[in-house]
């Protein structure tokens, strides 16, 4: 993680991240405390008051049970007094799956609704309500006009938002290429975990990659899973871990 | 029955109630009440002139012409009806302090203990009918040991005054026909055909064969009103109404002048709400259109509330979908639901902008807003309860619910499926996680495995088989909550379900 080498353009870089933010002064950033990931964000950690989406591969994306495990780590530690709206469609969020990732049930207000247009309409009012820590959203789709609308509520509020992409299998390839407004955009998926000589499953491993990130560095990092406190930490052999795609 | 038999209830019928509300300033002659049913006008209620003049309701206004060329008509106004009937149920309230409108045309009071005060029952009947007379209503008063009784002596009983004694309900009731027991017409029709006309000829049945052929709603009816089956009435008065209501000159039907009627109504009812000390947790909106017919939207808060702005904001949200037909000539917005509230909420102003001086208010409002858009069960909290069934794990009250969570169970998927889902699973018996499984056309290939956990049902529900949870991780390093269902069976194949995926 060296810093770059010229001041000047540090100077230049932080001079244009000011104007992008519309002149307002440093925004509030969540630090992962993980140096290497914290490292790679720009302001040290995932910005607050922004848009954030978190995806996965098919076919695993669709039940976006890593993205929503990896998204509770992150809850946990963003203002653990204030509840957070999660708007969904399909009603299948389980509270007692979270609780091991540091998300507390008594944090979560839950929004079904019955379109996609109507969630986002939800996130939106939620992104106007100051007692809410973030909103979530589960979404198929986001185009670029609706994920600026979020980006813009959430910047103008404060409160963050994060899209969890669960996309159908059949999504196009390269659907997920669509550029959104978002400020980062992480692709989480399983990784097997190390085996043991101790009989059942281990610690379960996740393959973080960070893939788009407004005036920071993308990169992939093998973690540990969420402690109960919402911390991953780097797994200790940085193996050539890649996630397998399913065949087809 | 020893104490149904010393409640004494009266019941006051006025057979020409819709006619006679309106006819006190009419003039003499044959008139009737006429409503629109499709593009056809019907008579709806006829008085006694136009009765024998051969007009009965139901029939259309156009004949009813044709027999009487010079029939007084009045629009029919069942809404009007009602809230009249609410107003004469209270004026009832002289005679007995528990007084309940019975719709569309008569009037309950529970007479217990009162009647020594107007000369006994049989005086009480005899002023009742003679005070309703003086108000120009034609009524038939009985009193008798049950509602039910006292509804059929009233409207089927010889004379327009009677009163049953005490315990002689079996007597009365025998020669009344049977829609005497508050039947709808075409039930008292079907007992007919079989030769059943009196309550009598129902006495001997056995009570069995009375539920097998005519439903257990006859023999409801005929034990309410023998007093065997208690039969709870609601008495007035109804918690003092909070609403109000704009009439207008001219009907309106434009969105904009819709909502700033609207606008302007809340702003009213809010003022009344604050003179109370309440807020409103439901409120309702109607509208009154020309044609008679009345649209309504509802809506609900999570917290009592009087600020116009937030329930301008709710009824806003749907607004667009009352339709206000040819147009509207009143509407009425009512808090049919209050609560207590503090009289006003003085918020210190902290220094700096943004976040900081928000409360709960704000949670609430949101929760309001979402529930006004998205239907009012759409949000929700999870309550964690404590139950091993992994169906009723988690329970989903309102947001604002502060029940406390029972303690998470360990190890429990991040997405749970609300119906298992069947796999094919190949997996060594008996007590073996599988090896593979086919999961949504998609194989998964076991690596690791934890189990099994076995649930059994809870005992007091039926249909619950035990299951044997096991947790999986397949090769790609994704982990699944499998089970397979019931207790190993040499004989049968294991059936495997899908439950949960862990993050």
């Amino acid at each position: 993680m060296s810093e770059t080498k010229n001041p000047d353009l540090g100077a230049l870089r932080q001079k244009l991240a000011l104007i992008e933010r519309g002149g307002r002064g440093e925004t509030p950033v969540l630090p992962f405390g993980v140096p290497v990931l914290d490292g790679a964000l720009p302001g040290g950690g995932l910005a607050l008051g922004a848009l954030h989406e978190i995806g996965g591969f098919a076919p695993a994306e669709e039940d976006g049970a890593e993205g929503a495990a990896f998204l509770a780590g992150i809850l946990a530690r963003l203002e653990p007094s204030r509840p957070v709206l999660w708007c969904h469609l399909r009603g299948d969020l389980h509270a007692p799956g979270l609780v091991p990732f540091g998300l507390a049930p008594e944090r979560l207000m839950l929004a079904q609704a019955g379109t996609e247009a109507e969630l986002l309409w939800a996130m939106e009012e939620g992104l106007q309500c100051r007692a809410l820590a973030a909103v979530v959203g589960e979404l198929d789709g986001l185009s670029l006009t609706a994920s600026r609308r979020l980006q813009l509520a959430a910047e103008s509020s404060g409160i963050t938002a994060f899209a969890l992409r669960r996309r159908r299998h059949a999504a196009p390839v390269g659907a997920d290429e669509q550029p959104t407004a978002a400020a980062t955009r992480w692709r989480i998926a399983a990784l097997p975990s190390r085996l043991s000589g101790e009989p059942g499953l281990g610690l379960p491993l996740w393959h973080i990659e960070l893939l788009r990130v407004r005036g920071g560095r993308p990169g992939r990092w093998p973690v540990e899973s969420c402690d109960a406190t919402g911390h991953v930490r780097l797994a200790a052999a940085p193996a050539a871990d890649q996630p397998r795609r399913a065949a087809g | 029955m020893t104490d149904a038999s010393a409640k004494r209830v009266m019941f006051l019928w006025l057979p020409q109630w819709p006619i006679e509300r309106l006819r006190r300033e009419e003039t003499r002659g044959p008139f009737v009440l006429a409503t629109s049913v499709g593009s056809q006008r019907l008579v709806s209620a006829a008085d006694p002139a136009a009765c024998e003049a051969g007009i009965a309701p139901g029939m259309a206004l156009t004949d009813a012409w044709a027999l009487v060329p010079d029939l007084a008509v009045a629009s029919a106004d069942f809404t009007a009806d009602a809230e009249a009937l609410q107003r004469l149920a209270a004026w009832c309230g002289r005679w007995s302090p528990w007084t309940a409108p019975c719709p569309p045309d008569g009037v309950w009071l529970d007479v217990t203990g009162c009647a020594h005060l107007h000369g006994g029952e049989a005086g009480l009947v005899d002023e009742a009918v003679e005070q309703l007379a003086r108000r120009g209503l034609t009524a038939r008063a009985a009193i008798a040991d049950t509602a039910g009784a006292a509804w059929a002596v009233a409207c089927f009983g010889a004379g327009c005054k009677s009163v049953v004694p005490e315990g002689g309900l079996a007597t009365a009731l025998a020669d009344l026909p049977v829609a005497a027991l508050r039947l709808p017409s075409d039930r008292a029709e079907t007992l007919a055909r079989v030769g059943l006309r009196r309550i009598g000829d129902l006495y001997p049945m056995p009570r069995p064969s009375l539920v097998l052929r005519f439903g257990a709603g006859l023999a409801a009816r005929l034990d309410q009103a023998l007093g065997r089956l208690d039969e709870p009435l609601s008495p007035l008065p109804p918690p003092p109404q909070l609403w109000v209501r704009r009439r207008f000159a001219e009907p309106i039907a434009a969105p904009e002048q819709i909502r700033a009627a609207t606008s302007e109504l809340i702003a009213g009812l809010c003022r009344r709400l604050a003179a109370e000390g309440e807020g409103a947790r439901r409120i309702v909106l109607r509208l009154h259109r020309v044609d008679g017919t009345a649209a309504l939207l509802e809506i609900g808060t999570a917290r009592p509330s009087r600020e116009p702005r937030h329930l301008l904001r709710l009824l806003d949200e749907r607004l667009g979908t009352l339709d206000p037909g040819l147009g509207v000539e009143d509407m009425l917005l009512a808090a049919s639901f209050a609560e207590a509230q503090a009289p006003a909420q003085y918020r210190f102003a902290l220094g700096g902008e943004g976040r900081g001086e928000e409360t709960d208010d704000d949670l609430a409002t949101l929760v309001d807003r979402l529930a006004a858009r998205l239907g009012p069960r759409a949000v929700s909290r999870p309550l964690l309860w404590e139950s091993h069934w992994p169906e009723r794990a988690v329970r989903f009250v309102p947001p604002l619910d502060r029940t406390a969570n029972a303690r998470a169970k360990d190890e429990r998927p991040v997405r749970f499926l609300p119906r298992p889902e069947p796999v094919d699973a190949v997996a060594p018996v008996p007590d073996d996680p599988p090896l593979l499984f086919r999961w949504r056309k998609i194989m998964h290939r076991v690596r690791r495995a934890d189990g099994p956990e076995r649930i059994a049902g809870e005992w007091w529900r039926q249909s619950c088989e035990p299951r044997d949870y096991y947790r999986v991780e397949d090769h790609d390093g994704r982990r699944f909550w499998l089970y397979r269902a019931g207790l190993h069976r040499p004989d049968a194949p294991a059936r495997w379900f899908l439950h949960g995926v862990f993050g």
